[in-house]
């Protein structure tokens, strides 16, 4: 996550609590997604952003995973999310940010 | 999701962008507070 936006969240997490927030994502591939969901909850990985050693512990989705499909009105779902749903896979990513979710 | 968290979208150019994350979950009855589009190029 580049370091603009992770200065973003940051205040953010300080203005509204970390307990506050959730964090959706877009990815189209799963690669990244790890390093997504990493920063926001344990800090920034590559110990060089403003999140570096700042665990937010931010629940993370992904905008295609049932929990945020399920939120969705039909008509959102079909309009603008049902052909990424076709082309993205989204169980590996699920299945890295429900691990990520689960050590919060 | 639990109702009345807000909504932090960071979509990406080849996969959902930051704006259509954000037009859905606003629709689902979420405030979103900061939408943005990364791409990895």
């Amino acid at each position: 996550m580049n370091f603009e936006n992770q200065g973003v969240i940051k205040r953010l997490a300080d203005q509204y609590g970390p307990e506050n927030l959730t964090v959706v994502l877009g990815n189209g591939e799963a690669n990244g997604v790890e390093v997504f969901a990493e920063t926001v909850t344990e800090g920034d990985p590559s110990y060089a952003g403003p999140l570096a050693g700042v665990a937010l512990k931010i629940p993370v989705y992904h905008v295609l995973e049932q929990e945020v499909m399920n939120e969705v009105p039909e008509n959102l779902r079909d309009e603008k999310l049902q052909l990424s749903s076709l082309v993205i896979d989204i169980e590996p990513m699920h299945q890295l940010l429900q691990t990520a979710r689960d050590k919060i | 999701m639990h109702k009345g968290t807000k909504i932090i979208a960071i979509g990406e150019r080849d996969g959902v962008p930051g704006a259509v994350i954000a037009e859905c979950l606003e629709g689902a009855g979420y405030e979103v507070v900061f939408q943005v589009t990364e791409c990895f190029v």
